[in-house]
């Protein structure tokens, strides 16, 4: 038995477990940075392919001292706000309804799968004239973009509710209401959370589509007009605006999952 | 009150399930529904609970059940169906709050329950932080705290493994003793069976027919972890289910 050779038994488990990683994505972030302004210093990247990310920074300075940053900043929020508040309440309340009613279910699935598809920027000039020039077109444009994502999610999110429970529900006389309050909505709720992720982003998307549309102030009103001049750090300094309102969108839903969802395991 | 059945008989589209199903359940006994799978045992407890409708035969309640039972036909799942994001005490609240009940009256019901099933020091956890055997007793609280006149009981211990299942066959055996309940239990365990049941109803292959009803005099309380003359009633009933066990294993599943 133990002349024969030993070999320990190849290790072939592993992986496909991707864990949380500090500080990487931020190295990321800084070194593109970093490279960006090294090459546009030493003059490897021209000053019209890229600006010099230090530029941009002192224009987003400039921005903020002259107080214009929070007016652009505050009526893009409200837009924002508003829009997609109605947008997600609407797709969430339609979302349901689908999710348990079969007629709703049979006459408004084709119709949001129709909706869908269409680029809802190619329908800003409609809502100009149905909503007017000003505040309402915005608000529809992107309310209507938030809503077809949230619909779909939604309504996606009740059918995988576990079918066990609502029957535990009914088995124990609970009333339709309270079946649909205490078990379908919060079993809906991861669903419908990440479905807002998809619909939140889209909505800025639109905010940006909607504010080069005859708006005075907004973060895409700032980057229109930095464009037609071919004023890269202005440009640039509206992107990165963007982005952060990107970022700061998908904490805070980060932070209401963590709050509402607890319960998963 | 009592329950019974009266020439039940079930077709899924023209597929045949379950045939001429007549069987009394006496108020106080534990009914044990043994069967090998596919015979239709568990949608017999949905026709009893009133989840699901016959295609013939009819499930009758013979007299009426106690004025304070809250839901007298109450199910215990085997997959313990609690609602995750509610803790232990108000997954059990969740049955009360349609009642109109008094805010006090709540928990005291509330209370009582956890207390009978050893979970008073549980009453804030949420179901993930629970063990399988502690979940189930999570949801015989909450079936308790209803006050059912007939417990409807589908497979409760199948998905623990036989420790708990044996810990909770003690549980459910000191529940009854102390205060003696209905019960319809389906399950596919024999040893299970021979345990905890009054009168055991032996199913056939699908159809699920009765083939016969073994009838068990020993007290609950005196039942014992391999009693031997339980051992006996347990081999009794494996002769009978063998075969047909056998041939429902060899049969094609129609999904």
């Amino acid at each position: 038995m133990s002349d024969r050779p030993a070999r320990e038994v190849t290790f072939r488990g592993g992986g496909f477990a991707p864990k949380p990683v500090k500080w990487v994505g931020l190295i990321v972030f800084v070194a593109l940075i970093a490279f960006a302004e090294w090459g546009t210093r030493s003059g490897w990247i021209s000053a019209l392919t890229l600006p010099k990310p230090s530029d941009v920074l002192a224009t987003f300075g400039e921005l903020y001292q002259s107080g214009l940053l929070f007016k652009h900043l505050s009526v893009s929020l409200s837009r924002l706000a508003v829009g997609a508040f109605f947008g997600a309440a609407a797709g969430i309340g339609v979302g349901i309804l689908i999710g348990l009613f079969s007629m709703i279910r049979a006459g408004l699935v084709p119709l949001v799968a129709a909706i869908f598809p269409i680029p809802k920027i190619a329908l800003l000039p409609l809502f100009v004239i149905w909503f007017g020039i000003d505040e309402g077109s915005k608000y529809a444009l992107i309310a209507f973009g938030t809503f077809t994502p949230t619909v779909v999610a939604t309504y996606g999110a009740v059918d995988n509710v576990d079918r066990g429970l609502i029957r535990m529900g009914q088995s124990f006389g609970l009333s339709w209401l309270s079946i649909v309050r205490k078990i379908v909505i919060p079993g809906a709720m991861p669903g419908i959370l990440s479905g807002l992720r998809i619909s939140l982003a889209i909505a800025i998307i639109l905010l940006v589509a909607a504010e080069m549309l005859g708006a005075e102030f907004g973060i895409g009103a700032y980057i229109l007009e930095a464009g037609s001049l071919y004023d890269l750090e202005r440009l640039f300094a509206g992107v990165v605006i963007l982005s952060l309102l990107g970022v700061t969108v998908s904490f805070v839903i980060g932070l209401i999952e963590k709050r509402l969802l607890r319960w998963r395991s | 009150m009592d329950i019974r059945l009266d020439g039940v008989g079930h077709y899924y589209d023209d597929f045949e399930v379950l045939r001429d199903i007549t069987l009394d359940i006496p108020q106080g006994k534990i009914v044990c529904i043994v069967g090998p799978s596919g015979c239709g045992k568990s949608t017999l407890l949905r026709f009893i609970g009133g989840l699901e409708r016959p295609t013939s035969g009819k499930v009758l309640q013979l007299g009426d059940p106690p004025t304070d039972s809250l839901n007298p036909l109450t199910y215990i799942f085997q997959d313990f169906a609690l609602l995750p994001w509610r803790s232990v005490a108000d997954n059990v609240s969740l049955v009360l709050e349609d009642h109109g009940l008094a805010a006090s009256d709540a928990k005291r019901i509330i209370d009582d329950v956890l207390t009978r099933t050893n979970l008073a020091d549980f009453a804030n956890a949420l179901p993930k932080q629970l063990s399988g055997g502690m979940k189930q007793r999570v949801a015989i609280a909450r079936a308790l705290a209803v006050n059912p006149a007939v417990m409807l009981m589908d497979e409760p211990l199948s998905a623990l493994d036989s420790q708990t299942r044996e810990l909770l066959m003690d549980d459910l055996i000191g529940l009854w003793t102390r205060a003696p309940f209905t019960a319809v239990y389906v399950t596919h365990n024999l040893n299970e069976a021979v345990r905890l049941g009054h009168s055991i109803v032996v199913l056939s292959r699908r159809p699920g027919q009765i083939r016969d009803i073994v009838h068990l005099d020993k007290p609950l309380a005196d039942r014992r972890f391999g009693d031997p003359d339980l051992e006996q009633h347990q081999q009794h009933l494996w002769q009978l289910m063998r075969d047909e066990a056998r041939a429902a294993d060899a049969e094609l599943l129609h999904v």
